[in-house]
């Protein structure tokens, strides 16, 4: 008999993998791709743009045809983000991602793809990106704990 | 317009945003890659391995290129170690500060027409474009 919650669960190593198929088929994977996208005023690949219009048109067409659901397939409970404020963390936060993007064509989804082909850059990327996000971690929490 | 993939990037597109429809209508979350990764680091119980799981696909996708299509793996940006080492930890701070990147707000937010992730698409796009110039036109790629 199969276990429905293994079956589940290994849904998502196909996600994860499919995501990967995207990212490589579209050019994501290579850095310099991104980075052609953002060099606006230099020799300019506008490649990324399709890309994310692509993306944007499936999942929107999709989207509101998924949430008439009542649930998810395999999950008790929709999980969509609610909030709707635009705040000095937001658009920080974003201005930090921006930068660090800009410099490298790294982002987590192909940094992670890297890793899988032994890219160092990548290897090194994902590090520094763990070590910044657990290092805000603590810097927040911190915060939140001043009397 | 140098490179420009305009059906293979809009093939791929379609893939991502094929694979953040499944995660919705099969689990009910968000393809919103600095978050899944960001979940890993805060543990909680029944809370850790779909993510593991789908991090592990993605590092699986990557060595199936490396071994059948190697140039679309390709680490072809030249760029210091001191330099990437940086822009992970800016990645890494701003993914957490901001709620999300590329594939979370990009991708996922733009679709539901939220606010919030137009404004840190804008945002992240505009830093993205100013960091570029900074380095292509000041500093000549020497990074």
């Amino acid at each position: 008999m199969f276990n429905a919650n293994l079956v589940a669960q290994s849904t998502y190593l196909g996600l994860g993998a499919l995501f990967a198929l995207g990212l490589g088929v579209s050019g994501m994977t290579q850095p310099s791709k991104v980075v052609g996208f953002l060099d606006l005023t230099g020799a300019w690949d506008p490649s990324l743009a399709f890309v994310m219009g692509g993306a944007i048109a499936i999942h929107l067409a999709l989207y509101r045809w998924i949430l008439k659901r009542s649930s998810p397939l395999l999950a008790v409970r929709f999980g969509i983000p609610t909030r709707r404020d635009i705040t000095p963390r937001l658009v920080g936060g974003a201005a930090l991602f921006g930068i660090g993007w800009g410099l490298s064509g790294l982002c987590p989804g192909p940094a992670l793809v890297g890793i899988g082909a032994l890219n160092l850059n990548a290897i090194v990327f994902v590090v520094a990106m763990v070590v910044g996000m657990q290092g805000f971690h603590m810097a927040d929490k911190a915060a939140a704990e001043k009397p | 317009m140098e490179n420009f993939t305009p059906i293979a990037s809009t093939v791929g597109g379609l893939l991502i945003g094929l694979a953040a429809s499944l995660m919705l209508l099969l689990h009910g979350r968000i393809a919103g890659i600095s978050g899944i990764v960001g979940g890993l680091l805060k543990p909680r119980a029944g809370d850790m391995s779909w993510r593991l799981l789908f991090v592990s696909g993605l590092i699986a996708g990557g060595l199936a290129f490396a071994f059948n299509r190697p140039e679309v793996v390709a680490d072809d940006l030249d760029r210091s170690l001191v330099a990437i080492a940086a822009a992970g930890l800016l990645v890494g701070v701003g993914t957490r500060m901001g709620s999300g990147c590329t594939s979370g707000h990009g991708v996922c937010g733009l679709s539901r027409f939220s606010v919030r992730s137009a404004v840190a698409v804008a945002t992240f796009m505009t830093t993205g474009i100013i960091t570029v110039w900074f380095s292509q036109q000041v500093l000549r790629g020497e990074l």
